[in-house]
């Protein structure tokens, strides 16, 4: 079998990722509310709350600082809920894969269309918390534009990795463990709230490396409207993770509907 | 005749080294249907799930309209329907919008879909249900909803898993109806069942494999005439254990006993009847006397003892 073969790109899988856009047209206020605004109020509460307390972070207002973690949390999560709770209810409760199969589709087709679904969705939650920013003038950088294609690599990076813990669950309990003890320390330490400085030598080494902590070093500097310096190690940490997490997504989906 | 499919010597291995098919082989020629019989685990889902390319064999050959499957896999599929064992329709979508979108995985263009779809809910007796949501559909609603489904790409050749299982009898033979409708259109049709009575009405000629090898291909006659005795004496109640190890051996040429039913196969007609009236003549004993049919053969080729 081509369990090992690399993910095969198809044009089919277009009618896949519209059926999901069709429903979610009809579901998009309360997706909307999920996905905008849980982490609309947590950039103003604890931008605005917490910002009178700390004033100054890293040299900029804290709301200032917490603007590029949080339009990069809030695309991680809503990647990763697509790509867990929603690809899983297609996959396995509703069977929506299975009849897809029996038609000309391939496997390929289906997990791509979900990847690409999942970031789309993610790039919503992405791009609608970079509008807040601009029409609050937390910042008004031109550069806050470049944002855009940072939200939507996260996204992209997020949904691959979703996908492969979609791909080994036995249900819905199983994504309990992701959030709790990968997606949250991964946001502590990824300097979404605080600096990555304020983290003990050892424990930054390790946040180093997080892809989230990747997407919020490219992120922020593009609010305070610099470019991201360093540029090329961060962006290839996120394009790594994405490739290596799509491929593993590939193979596992594989293995669970082939063995 | 042509031959829609193919499948020879096929062999699926699973993890722990558990054998669903063993070298299965038969045929099925265009426009019957052909009927897949077998006990639970008898390998009719891993076959069928070989022939759409949706699993590789470990040994084997099938070919399906002509194409090499699992290679040509996709193209296959764009000319089969399937009707799955569960119906798996898509539960945001209302009737309508299930054809379609399912239709657009076939890359159907638009006008295609739009000139398909009342057909098709014609088809399914649903064209007052076309807005409906899923969840407002009765099963037997559901299984021809997802028959139409199956059509939407107008497909040569049709898998149906279990086609009427859940159903109640109007449901089924509402069902075989429209079975009977598709296969007068000339399409083929390839189901597996084990609802004996399903496959003697609709099959041309059925398999029945058991372990993931065939162990018996011919039309449902034929094999009723070829492979049992042509009469079978039921007797059940009170004592029938008893009856059936003393009395009934010289009664028949075979006798069975499964829970509180002892089967009697009679030779003919006239031995029948004189079995059944010495079984008659012990009060306490129910008797009933009937042709034999395909589940005496099912059950005698794959044997009586309980497969889950």
């Amino acid at each position: 079998m081509r369990r090992y073969a690399p993910p095969a790109f198809s044009l089919r899988f277009v009618p896949v990722y519209r059926r999901n856009l069709l429903v979610w047209r009809k579901l998009a206020l309360a997706s909307v509310v999920g996905n905008v605004a849980d982490p609309l109020i947590t950039l103003v509460a604890f931008g605005y709350g917490l910002g009178r307390l700390l004033e100054v972070v890293e040299g900029v207002p804290y709301i200032v600082f917490l603007a590029a973690g949080s339009m990069c949390m809030s695309t991680t999560m809503s990647a990763s809920f697509e790509a867990l709770y929603s690809a899983f209810s297609r996959m396995h409760v509703q069977r929506t894969w299975d009849s897809l199969l029996n038609a000309p589709l391939e496997l390929d087709d289906v997990v791509i269309a979900e990847w690409l679904w999942a970031a789309t969705k993610a790039a919503f939650s992405g791009v609608a918390i970079i509008a807040v920013v601009w029409a609050l003038g937390i910042s008004r950088e031109a550069t806050l534009l470049l944002a855009l294609p940072v939200v939507a690599l996260t996204g992209l990076c997020f949904g691959a990795i979703g996908l492969c813990v979609t791909a080994v669950a036995r249900g819905y309990d199983f994504f309990t463990f992701y959030f709790t003890l990968v997606v949250t320390p991964m946001i502590f330490l990824s300097g979404v709230y605080y600096p990555m400085s304020a983290l003990p030598d050892w424990l930054a080494a390790v946040a180093g490396v997080l892809p989230l902590a990747a997407a919020v070093e490219l992120a922020r500097p593009l609010v305070l409207g610099r470019l991201p310096d360093p540029l090329l190690a961060p962006l290839l940490t996120l394009l790594a993770y994405t490739g290596g997490a799509l491929y593993l997504a590939m193979v596992l989906t594989r293995r669970r509907f082939v063995a | 005749m042509t031959e829609v499919l193919g499948v020879a010597g096929l062999v699926k291995r699973f993890a722990g080294g558990v054998e669903a098919l063993a070298g299965l082989d038969f045929g099925v020629r265009a426009g019957e249907c052909f009927g897949l019989l077998g006990p639970n685990g008898a390998g009719k889902s891993t076959a069928l799930k070989a022939i759409l390319g949706l699993i590789e064999p470990d040994a084997g050959r099938i070919r399906l309209l002509g194409l090499d499957i699992p290679a040509q896999a996709r193209q296959a599929r764009a000319r089969a329907g399937v009707v799955p064992q569960a119906d798996a329709l898509d539960p945001d979508f209302t009737v309508a919008e299930n054809l379609l979108v399912f239709g657009r995985y076939f890359g159907l263009a638009r006008s295609v879909l739009d000139a398909r779809l009342e057909p098709l809910l014609e088809f399914a007796g649903l064209a007052h249900k076309r807005d409906a949501k899923i969840d407002a559909l009765s099963g037997g609603m559901r299984r021809r909803l997802t028959l139409a489904r199956a059509l939407v790409n107008d497909p040569d050749v049709l898998f149906l898993d279990e086609p009427t299982t859940g159903l109640d009898p109007q449901a089924r033979h509402l069902i075989w109806e429209r079975l009977r409708q598709l296969l007068a259109r000339g399409k083929t049709i390839v189901l597996t069942t084990h609802f004996m009575e399903e496959a003697e009405r609709l099959c041309n000629r059925v398999a029945i494999i058991d372990h993931g090898r065939r162990i018996a291909l011919d039309a449902p006659a034929s094999l009723v005439v070829h492979e049992i005795e042509p009469q079978v004496v039921e007797v059940n109640g009170e004592g029938v254990a008893h009856w059936a190890r003393a009395e009934a051996p010289a009664l028949a040429a075979r006798v069975e006993l499964v829970g509180e039913t002892a089967f009697l196969y009679c030779a003919g007609p006239a031995a029948a009847a004189a079995a059944a009236a010495a079984a008659g003549r012990t009060a306490s004993l129910r008797v009933l006397q009937r042709p034999a049919n395909l589940e005496d053969v099912f059950l005698k080729l794959t044997g009586r003892e309980l497969r889950d």
